[in-house]
């Protein structure tokens, strides 16, 4: 069992009490909503005649449903206005703060949150999207739940929840040069497998971590949940207090040093114990993207798509519905492999330096004839700053679309989607079949780097090659 | 037809059972996306596995005859991985699946599961495809879940099921539904809100 770990320290400062099932009342510090995983919450709310007990712990945005070309309202579907106006009046209701669509704030729940502050060391946060795992980055303890729990959280602040078991992921060395964060937890999924991480929250640690900027920590802790993993973490550093300092909720004057003393000492002790540990070379890892229909199936952009006959027994029949599934050919390279649709975004990779190195990548080039291309900043703040340093500019200039922000294309609940069996370079977190909005459209996940360069050449392209110059 | 959801003790369920094949199948084909456009649950049943039913053109396992009115599942491994959402257990219970059995589960979904009402129980990669093949031999047979011994049975054969301990107590007692429970000790959520430094201007001698 862990002892000393963050995980441990904050979980101890968040039980309430010990539930008669033998599960823990966890209290909850953040509660992040949005129009997807919430009206059904507050309609049961209302079945049971109870309050929301802490409306200042919630906080809700609209991402996942807005329209990325025009968010005038009411939004030409019926259904997604339905949904906004509904999560609209049960913030009204309750008291709770809506960064709503004109809002400077609004985006998508995991990028606007950090950037507004909200998301601090030594929190739980909670919120009904899997995605939610992206607020460890902070070391905050945070999961995706769902309606029920959203209901739960509400009306008591808290969550009947089990305690997770720690697995240390230790990744020595630095990434090379066009190798991301996202690249870097592709590969770790590709290790440990989907379900690997079921039963444990994962810390992630060592110098190549440790290297990370916050945004491409968000990137890895964001897809923790991709490994089975319910919510990973990054212990906070001098690197966490900068991003923190200043921003809208973060702590100020004499609290500010008072905060960073508690949030220095949440971090998991020299002598912790994990229930166990794991070491990777961060430094041999090479641009990686996905193949087939788990984020578990990477290769890097080097190697061939896997003969399913070779592989392990229990990987052998999701490779071959895969290979079937994507028409991808046992040995056949990915580089070089043809692609319809770009897309740059989500909350896993929709942050400005995410669009800014895709446009270092762009700049001087032209999107390939044939391919449609877009780019949906995370966030209004991410729009506005990107614009500020003319990154919009260089995505249109090469014939990227520049949409307003929100969830888009990852998961196509708006008009944003692939068509027939499209084949997509996406930033997004998940290939799941069908998860693009099109039943037989196919995904290949990667860096938005390496979308960037797959929109220029018309096919999977490895980006070292724009970088030698 | 109102359909009766589960509610109190869950000690035993009865009834027909089929299969869903395959590893890690996703919140996303359980129920894609463009269904959670809604404010309600209730039209979710007839959404199950929305694509892969289309594909599949009235040959898959929630389209035929014979699976009507089943409310047993057995699956494989990591199934309901992906999406937090509670959509799509929703689906399944509305569709009528009341127990749901397999080699593993994703952790998210377990919980909506149980927030359900709907039992989720493990057995070994081989103990599960034996009881696929059982189950998909004889559609017609009845299967017996019994909660206090964690078995499944069609009289001639019984299959041990693994079940984690609060869980089994959650079922065992009614007390599935968490929300009264939480609520039951208001002053403990007050106090260990008072307890928390970010919450109380970082004091830390609190």
């Amino acid at each position: 069992m862990s002892s000393g770990t963050l995980y441990d320290k904050v979980w101890n400062f968040h039980q309430v009490k010990e539930l008669p099932g033998g599960s823990t009342q966890l209290f909850i510090g953040l509660h992040l909503i949005h129009e997807v995983t919430s009206p059904q919450a507050f309609s049961a709310l209302n079945e049971k005649n109870l309050g929301v007990k802490f409306p200042n712990l919630t906080v809700a945005t609209v991402d996942h449903i807005v329209p990325t070309s025009n968010q005038q309202r009411p939004f030409s579907d019926p259904l997604a206005e339905e949904m906004l106006v509904t999560l609209e009046n049960n913030c009204k209701i309750h008291g709770i703060k809506f960064h709503g669509i004109g809002s400077d704030s609004q985006g998508i729940v995991h990028v606007m949150a950090p950037e507004l502050g909200l998301t601090q060391p030594g929190m739980t946060v909670a919120c009904g999207d899997s995605h939610t795992s992206t607020h460890g980055a902070f070391g905050a303890i945070a999961f995706g739940i769902g309606t029920s729990q959203v209901r739960d959280v509400l009306a008591s602040q808290s969550l009947a929840m089990n305690k997770l078991k720690v697995r240390r992921i230790w990744v020595d060395g630095a990434l090379q040069k066009g190798v991301y964060a996202k690249d870097l937890i592709l590969h770790i999924i590709r290790q440990l497998g989907v379900k690997g991480g079921v039963g444990f929250a994962y810390e992630f640690a060592g110098p190549a971590i440790e290297k990370l900027s916050m945004e491409g920590r968000m990137t890895i802790c964001n897809m923790a949940i991709e490994g089975g993993a319910r919510c990973g973490y990054i212990n906070p550093d001098e690197t966490t207090f900068r991003y923190i300092q200043g921003k809208e909720n973060a702590p100020k004057g004499q609290e500010w040093d008072k905060a960073v003393s508690w949030w220095k000492s949440l971090a998991s002790d020299s002598k912790a114990t994990f229930d166990d540990e794991i070491q990777l070379d961060g430094s041999s890892i090479e641009p990686t993207i996905t193949w087939g229909i788990t984020p578990g199936q990477g290769i890097s952009i080097k190697e061939t798509i896997p003969n399913p006959e070779l592989l392990p027994k229990n990987e052998q029949q999701i490779a071959k519905d895969a290979c079937k599934y994507m028409n991808l050919k046992p040995d056949e390279p990915i580089e070089g492999k043809s692609i319809d649709v770009c897309f740059i975004g989500s909350c896993t990779n929709g942050r400005l330096s995410d669009l800014q190195e895709a446009s270092k990548i762009v700049k001087g080039h032209s999107v390939a004839t044939g391919i449609r291309a877009f780019v949906v900043p995370g966030s209004q703040k991410v729009a506005k700053e990107a614009k500020e340093k003319g990154i919009d500019k260089i995505f249109l200039k090469a014939g990227f679309e520049w949409r307003e922000p929100g969830c888009s294309m990852c998961l196509a609940m708006n008009p944003d989607k692939l068509e027939g069996s499209q084949i997509s370079a996406s930033s997004s977190n998940r290939n799941f079949k069908g998860r693009q909005g099109s039943a037989n459209g196919r995904t290949l996940l990667m860096s938005p780097a390496m979308v960037a360069a797959a929109a220029i050449n018309g096919k999977v392209t490895d980006v070292r090659n724009f970088l030698q110059h | 037809m109102k359909q009766e959801f589960p509610k109190g003790e869950i000690k035993s369920i009865q009834g027909l059972s089929f299969t869903i094949r395959g590893d890690d199948i996703d919140t996303d084909r359980i129920i894609p996306a463009r269904f959670l456009k809604c404010v309600s649950f209730s039209a979710l049943g007839e959404q199950v596995f929305a694509d892969d039913r289309k594909e599949l053109n009235g040959n898959h396992p929630f389209d035929l005859d014979h699976n009507k009115g089943a409310n047993i599942l057995i699956v494989n491994d990591n199934f309901g991985c992906g999406s937090s959402r509670e959509h799509a257990p929703q689906a399944l219970m509305r569709w009528g699946i009341r127990l749901i059995i397999g080699e593993s589960f994703a952790e998210i979904f377990f919980g909506n599961c149980l927030a359900l009402g709907i039992p989720c129980l493990t057995a070994s990669k081989e103990k599960i495809v034996k009881l696929q093949n059982l189950v998909e031999k004889n559609k017609h047979q009845i299967w017996n879940f019994n909660l206090k011994s964690l078995s499944i049975s069609n009289q001639k054969e019984t299959f041990k099921l693994n079940l984690g301990e609060g869980t089994y107590n959650m079922l065992y007692s009614g007390k599935w539904d968490a929300t009264s429970q939480l609520l039951d000790e208001e002053e403990k959520i007050n106090k260990t809100f008072n307890n928390l430094p970010y919450l109380n201007n970082f004091k830390l001698d609190i």
